[in-house]
């Protein structure tokens, strides 16, 4: 699959940041009260990670990797000002909706997580593409969320009354425990389909890892679920690249316990593997 | 390993108590009050009892069936959970509310969580809460022989008089079941005697409340106002069959203590500083909560432990 294509599609499905990595709760939780406010955030997000990926990722080799946070930071919140300025001057509807979480989204982890782990490593055009599919999976994620609450809360959708439902409306499900209700119950449904296609034969790759299986230098390492089998694996010896400079015979042995496809993998990350060795690898070039 | 052989240390206890049981003994103690809230509030409290009842039984069967899990709607816990639910809803309530109340605590509270024995909060006062948040319109209507009035409760929060006999009696507005004091005391002392649940939750639940609102509800040491806070309301019923349920209660014999002491505090201030003038409910979801806290703390002593002494501090000695 091409790669660009490949990246929109991990956005919307295999990695979709509101269903499979419950990325960005925050707004996920508080903004989806009606449809319309699901769309907007979804959106105005999807803007800023575009924006802040290509940026970011055009900016990698200069960020030194001691200050890469605030610079993140300093270029996500220059992007979340400019739409908050934009939205409050074209739709003055939904900026007041949104309130707070418009400039919350400098610190929504979405953001933060595709920089860190994405952008900061690879060049600009699959950034952007990264973005746009993370973004749109965040927005379907949002809309979804809010379409069910709107009905169920408020008896409408898209502000339009559904005349036999309105007399029905349960208000729990405009207030926050609707939302924990809804987004539990989309989270469940999509596990079942995701396991229905497994169970065709259509087995689904697995969660990769944002970095292609390399966890051990993601910063939300420690709280992902979405850890890959494959870096476990990884972690056998020949990660440490003065083992692969090592004599034959302790690469023989490698090559028999791990399968060549991932000594593969682990030769071609060994160059870029943490930020240890980049940091090395730069003194020494210097 | 066949199930009729259970391997066990002694001493072995035999009895005929079991879930069922047990449950079954909890749905006589409510029939007084049930009877009393039918005679009260008319057929309309009869349909509101046997939905509740009907929709409880139906989606716990239902919910098992769907998730292959053993059926266990024999055991009667359903019953008691719609029993209760409509014991805690106005009469007035539209029925599509009640059922999905009722759904609602049996699906939601009881059943995603494990089943019975697994539920951290009481599932009928779970699906009453549900409703109240949800439909706080219908939920807080009520009317006495066909007149809207406010409840006992409300008038005295709004200084009003209330006639206490009255309240004792159970002649007032209210949810069906929560009205009469008299029927709940009948219900109580059954339960007591059977030996189902036993005075240190709703004795220090009563006398924590009673403390609290003759020390901050600003009245002073004002009997009536006392007798129309304990009459009205649902603290009777709260405190004899739904702060006792043996899920969301603590088992150790200090911690039912603090448990009644939490439910007592938290009930009077959210009657007497709260914005609504009920706060049973809230209470008893909310003390729920705290009850695996409350339970890790007060674990008790083995019997021939000795508590471990805290090393002495080493004096100037050396």
């Amino acid at each position: 699959m091409n790669k660009n294509l490949e990246r929109l599609y991990n956005g919307l499905w295999k990695e979709n940041p509101t269903f499979v990595l419950m990325l960005g709760m925050c707004p996920t939780l508080a903004v989806t009260t009606s449809a319309i406010n699901g769309i907007g955030m979804g959106l105005s997000t999807t803007v800023v990670l575009v924006l802040s990926n290509m940026l970011i990722s055009a900016l990698r080799n200069l960020i030194p990797d001691r200050v890469r946070m605030p610079a993140f930071i300093v270029v996500v919140a220059s992007f979340v000002t400019i739409v908050q300025f934009l939205m409050e001057g074209f739709t003055p509807a939904l900026y007041t909706s949104l309130g707070i979480y418009i400039p919350l989204i400098v610190v929504n982890c979405i953001i933060l997580g595709r920089a860190e782990s994405y952008a900061s490593k690879n060049p600009v055009i699959p950034s952007m593409f990264d973005g746009i599919g993370m973004g749109l999976g965040f927005t379907v994620g949002l809309t979804l969320i809010g379409i069910v609450r709107e009905i169920l809360g408020n008896g409408s959708i898209f502000n339009v009354t559904i005349t036999p439902l309105n007399d029905f409306h349960i208000t729990l499900f405009g207030l926050a425990p609707g939302a924990f209700f809804v987004l539990g119950c989309l989270v469940a449904i999509m596990n079942v389909v995701r396991k229905k296609m497994e169970e065709k034969g259509k087995p689904l790759p697995a969660v990769q890892g944002c970095l292609g299986g390399e966890c051990s230098s993601c910063t939300l390492s420690s709280a992902c679920t979405g850890k890959s089998l494959v870096h476990q694996v990884e972690e056998i010896p020949p990660v440490d690249p003065k083992d692969v400079a090592k004599p034959q015979a302790m690469a023989d042995a490698v090559k028999h316990t791990a399968n060549a496809k991932n000594t593969e993998d682990v030769e071609k990350s060994g160059s870029d593997s943490s930020y240890a060795d980049d940091d090395l690898t730069g003194k020494e070039e210097k | 390993m066949s199930n009729l052989l259970k391997v066990s240390s002694s001493p072995h206890v035999k009895a005929s108590e079991d879930t069922s049981r047990i449950m079954l003994y909890v749905i006589i103690a409510l029939l007084p009050t049930t009877f009393f809230g039918i005679y009260n509030f008319g057929s309309r409290a009869l349909l509101l009892v046997a939905v509740c009842i009907i929709t409880c039984v139906l989606s716990e069967f239902l919910f098992e069936k769907a998730v292959g899990k053993k059926n266990t709607i024999k055991d009667l816990s359903a019953v008691v959970t719609g029993l209760l639910l409509a014991l805690n809803l106005p009469h007035t309530l539209p029925v599509w509310q009640a059922v999905l109340g009722s759904v609602f605590a049996i699906v939601v509270v009881k059943m995603l969580f494990g089943g019975l024995g697994q539920n951290f909060m009481n599932p009928a006062l779970g699906g009453r809460v549900f409703l109240l948040i949800s439909f706080a319109a219908t939920m807080t209507h009520f009317e006495y022989d066909g007149v809207a009035s406010a409840t006992p409760l409300a008038m005295v929060k709004a200084d009003a008089s209330v006639n206490t006999l009255d309240m004792l009696i159970g002649r007032t507005g209210g949810t069906i079941g929560e009205t009469s004091a008299l029927c709940i005391l009948i219900g109580a002392i059954i339960l007591i005697l059977l030996g189902v649940i036993d005075l240190t939750i709703p004795g220090t639940y009563i006398l924590s409340f009673s403390i609290f609102i003759l020390l901050f509800s600003g009245r002073g040491f004002d009997i009536d106002n006392l007798v129309a806070h304990l009459c009205g309301g649902g603290l009777m019923l709260g405190a004899f069959f739904m702060a006792t349920d043996y899920v969301t209660s603590p088992i150790t014999p200090l911690g039912k203590v603090i448990y009644g002491i939490c439910l007592g505090v938290l009930t009077g201030i959210f009657r007497v500083f709260g914005n609504s003038a009920e706060g049973v409910s809230y209470a008893i979801i909310f003390s729920n909560l705290l009850v695996p806290l409350i339970e890790k703390v007060t674990v008790p002593r083995a019997f021939g432990v000795v508590k471990a002494k805290k090393p002495k501090e080493v004096k100037a000695n050396e």
